[in-house]
């Protein structure tokens, strides 16, 4: 039985759909991810999943369960890590989880044990006693993080947890994340950096506009929807505008973006002779493996952070 | 690229002003209706209703200076109006601009400098308390006993009284953190000056050794100012006695702004 | 799965819900007394209140008016206003708690949005953050009706009814406070709370006895402030008669209708 099953899941705001209906199956002790640029409908989804949107059509279950029926029962056997913080700025650090604990009904005591481990799983045991309001944006997601584990959940949804942090924050968060993985705990995790999904996900849906447009293992996808290596130009901005016809021929597909050209090919430096052969000229010039930025460059046309 | 010099046609303080203008433009309507609204439902029921039972027992009118309730109490209005309004405006307000929205954060990286910031901000206390005054100030107009052209300096007496408050709290608000104490202030000395400022019935009535301490309010120069004036019943001695204090009071609050506002936005 | 169920979780069958929303409010009202055992000063300090209400009455208007004229003969001033105070002291408590400090932590600290991840449903949330505002409200009752035995305004042991009556009116504008809230767009629209409160503190035959109003009494009896003034004064008088049942009518009333909106309102609002 999967964790989340979600068959043709329809979400709308009003006239505008966010979510045109989407499925796809999350098994115990999975890694997911669901990858895509602003305003694909991931935290539509996941607030969905969540219990705290109800869906506009379609079926969704979790834990084998209808979360418009036993909302309350599936939450009490989830964290969330919502995108924005929602931390309760009146209290400390340990308060905060305390109290979070407390909503799921946990005795006080129990309560108290788990928010101090917990402290110290997310590095921030020093700080229990301190407020909110003056932690860095990295220490605040932490905490989230932290709070979102105080029912010891099965399931765990991350709606877009590193963004805004620094590369350290990121890889500190990363390394939290996996260890949830080897504890058992099945992950759900939204992102629109292709890194982060290469790195975590076993497995991923790719969403742009409110679809899924692709699924399946970062290394598959990449292999299926893209070549080897890339080769990245970059031209000065008086290059000819037939660009893309003379270079229609070098590699097996050419993408040209605002501020770059992009050769698909499996052999990028054999790539970049023929480029000189022809005669042009980069500014630039850098031969770099497939990853899921171009997966869905492929499968949109457009890059994936604007 | 050239440098473009931008002239500047008014001072920085009116962008200040400007830019307190628009966060509450939106809802002037209803602000204006509120300002009517409460006078008129505080006159009709206190100066009314009480007016009533106070005229009826004798002795109460000579202990009002001559005066019937509604009279006694209306103008008074002004000065406690003008006194609430600045305590508010003067502390969310600034702390919004300083911790919240961070605006005064914005402006001061731009040409404008903190004294523009406080100057703007007396522009902007001005103009609020000055349109809930006149929003009383309407009110007495129709009401016969205190209809007059003795309405006019009285609204700005009680402006300037609110001036004292407005920069008094303003400095205070400028160099605190939170905005838990603002709470306490309401409640430790806007609400004694209200209802012992000598606005509801005359100070004579307080213990004695109470009154001196009134008469060092702000408030009770405000209320005796305004009375006087809207009823045309005080000397020139006592108005310019009124007005030089609340002005040197004023000033200090502004002087002091001026300081704390510097200290806080060049930290 | 439609539309449908999902208003189910929202409305739920009362029966099962019923326990576990006295539990999730138990948890709000926990959290409350967390975040207000820092600041119990300020709770405190709030007991002056009352004292400096109580002490203007004395001093200063008891000695215009003298006596005022009630159906049961005449009534020293300060002792006829100060149970009205009383009362409207206890609406604006609940008011304030109701709306100021629920936009706050609806649209501001997100509060809600936090407790609706777990397994809390937006009926416990209403309900607990009543309960606060309640338990509040009686402490400051306490405090008031202390505040008017030290000052000799209490004539009857019954005054001690007038607890229970305040809590009632605590409770009606405290739930009317909630579910008005849920409509308010930005603090703009906070202004039209005293627009609302002011005329009812005035015009609820708070400070002059009904029969002042002549042909205008039946405005004042639409003001529920007005119901909860005649319950609170009748204790501290020590007036009691059947008439009283019919006030406590109307506040009830109220109650159950501001309760039912602003938790289905709660829900819509952030289960979207
Ligand atoms: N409560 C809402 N009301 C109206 N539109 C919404 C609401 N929430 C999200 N949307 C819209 O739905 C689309 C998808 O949003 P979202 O799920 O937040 O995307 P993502 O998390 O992938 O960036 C966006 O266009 C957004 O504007
Ligand atoms: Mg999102």
């Amino acid at each position: 039985m999967p964790v989340i099953a979600a068959t043709s899941v329809h979400k709308s705001f009003g006239d505008f759909e966010a979510v045109r209906g989407v499925d796809f199956e999350v098994a115990r002790g999975e890694f997911f991810g669901f990858l895509g640029p602003n305003g694909a409908g991931k935290s539509s989804l996941m607030r969905m999943i969540g219990c705290v949107s109800p869906t506009t059509s379609g079926e969704l279950r979790i834990f084998d369960l209808d979360p418009g029926v036993d909302g309350a029962a599936i939450r009490a056997r989830m964290g969330v890590v919502p995108q924005t913080d929602n931390l309760d700025q009146e209290l400390t650090l340990l308060e905060n989880l305390v109290m979070y604990g407390r909503y799921f009904d946990i005795p006080r005591r129990e309560c108290r044990d788990r928010a101090r481990e917990l402290l110290e799983f997310v590095q921030l045991a020093d700080r229990a006693d301190s407020r909110v309001e003056p932690l860095s944006g990295g220490m605040k997601r932490r905490l989230t993080i932290a709070r979102s584990l105080m029912n010891r959940p099965e399931l765990l949804l991350l709606d877009e947890p590193t963004t805004g942090l620094d590369p350290q924050a990121r890889h500190v968060l990363w390394e939290r994340l996996y260890r949830l993985k080897e504890q058992g705990v099945t992950l759900a995790l939204t992102t629109h950096y292709m890194d982060e999904a290469e790195q975590l996900c076993d497995r991923l849906v790719v969403m742009d506009r409110g679809r899924i447009v692709a699924e399946g293992t970062p290394r598959g996808l990449i292999l299926e929807h893209s070549t080897r290596e890339v080769l990245e130009l970059r031209l000065s901005s008086s290059a000819p505008d037939d660009i893309a016809e003379r270079l229609a021929g070098t590699g097996e597909r050419v993408e040209v973006l605002p501020d770059r050209v992009l050769v698909y090919a499996n052999d990028g430096e054999a790539a970049l002779s023929s480029v000189h052969q022809l005669g042009i000229e980069p500014l630039a010039s850098l031969v770099r493996r497939s990853s899921l930025e171009d997966v869905f460059l492929r499968l949109t046309g457009r890059s994936l952070v604007e | 690229m050239s440098a473009t010099v931008i002239r500047r046609s008014t001072p920085a303080s009116i962008r200040v002003w400007e830019a307190q203008v628009v966060t509450v433009w939106r809802a002037w309507k209803s602000s204006a209706l509120l300002s009517m609204l409460q006078p008129l439902v505080f006159l009709g029921g206190m100066g009314f209703g009480v007016g009533a039972l106070v005229d009826e027992r004798a002795g109460s009118t000579a202990a009002l200076g001559g005066l019937g309730y509604l009279a006694f109490l209306g103008p008074a209005l002004m000065a406690t109006t003008a006194m609430q309004t600045a305590t508010f405006e003067a502390s969310y307000p600034v702390m919004d601009g300083f911790k919240w929205r961070r605006a005064f954060e914005a402006m001061t990286a731009t040409p404008v400098s903190p004294r523009d910031v406080v100057d703007g901000m007396v522009l902007w206390w001005v103009s609020r308390i000055l349109v809930g005054v006149t929003g009383v100030a309407l009110v007495l107009a129709v009401i016969p006993t205190t209809r007059g052209w003795g309405l006019i300096p009285a609204a700005l007496g009680a402006t300037l009284c609110g001036m004292v408050f407005a920069t008094a709290m303003g400095a205070w608000a400028s160099t605190r953190e939170s905005e838990a104490s603002f709470a306490a202030v309401q409640r430790f000395v806007i609400i004694p000056l209200f209802l012992f400022g000598g606005a509801f019935y005359p100070i004579d009535s307080l213990p004695s050794a109470l009154r001196p301490v009134a008469w060092l309010t702000p408030l009770w120069h405000g209320v005796e100012l305004t009375r006087g004036l809207t009823t045309s019943e005080i000397s020139l001695a006592a108005t310019l006695g009124h007005i030089a204090y609340l002005s040197a009071l004023t000033l200090v609050g502004y002087l002091i702004c001026r300081v704390t506002f510097h200290r806080r936005l060049t930290r | 799965m439609s539309a449908t169920t999902a208003e189910k979780s929202v409305t739920a069958p009362t029966l099962r819900v019923v326990p576990g929303t006295l539990r999730g409010a138990g948890r709000m009202v926990e959290r409350s007394i967390l975040v207000y055992r820092r600041t119990w000063l300020i709770i405190v300090s709030g007991f002056f209140e009352p004292l400096f209400y109580l002490l203007s009455i004395r001093i200063g208007f008891g000695a215009l008016v003298g006596d005022v004229q009630t159906p049961n003969g005449p009534v020293d001033y300060a002792v006829f206003v100060a149970p009205a105070l009383m009362a409207s002291s206890a609406m604006n408590g609940a008011v304030y708690d109701s709306t100021m400090n629920i936009f706050f932590k609806l649209k501001h600290a997100r509060l809600y949005e936090t407790v609706l991840s777990t397994p809390l449903g937006p009926s416990a949330v209403a309900v607990g953050e009543i309960t606060w505002a309640l338990m509040r409200g009686v402490l400051y009752s306490v405090a008031f009706l202390g505040c008017m035995a030290a000052l000799g305004m209490v004539v009857s042991w019954w005054a001690l009814l007038a607890l229970p009556a305040c809590v009632l009116i605590g409770l009606a504008f405290a739930s009317a406070g909630m579910a008005v809230t849920t409509y308010m767009r930005g603090w703009n629209d906070f202004e039209f709370i005293p627009a609302a409160t002011l005329p009812m503190f005035v015009l609820s035959a708070t400070f002059y006895p009904l029969s002042s109003y002549g042909g205008l009494s039946w405005v004042v009896q639409l003001s529920p402030l007005y119901h909860g003034v005649a319950l609170v004064r009748a204790a501290c008088l020590g007036d009691g008669s059947w008439g009283l049942l019919g006030h406590v009518a109307v506040l009830a009333v109220m109650t159950v209708i501001g309760l039912r909106v602003a938790s289905r309102r709660i829900g819509t609002l952030l289960l979207t």
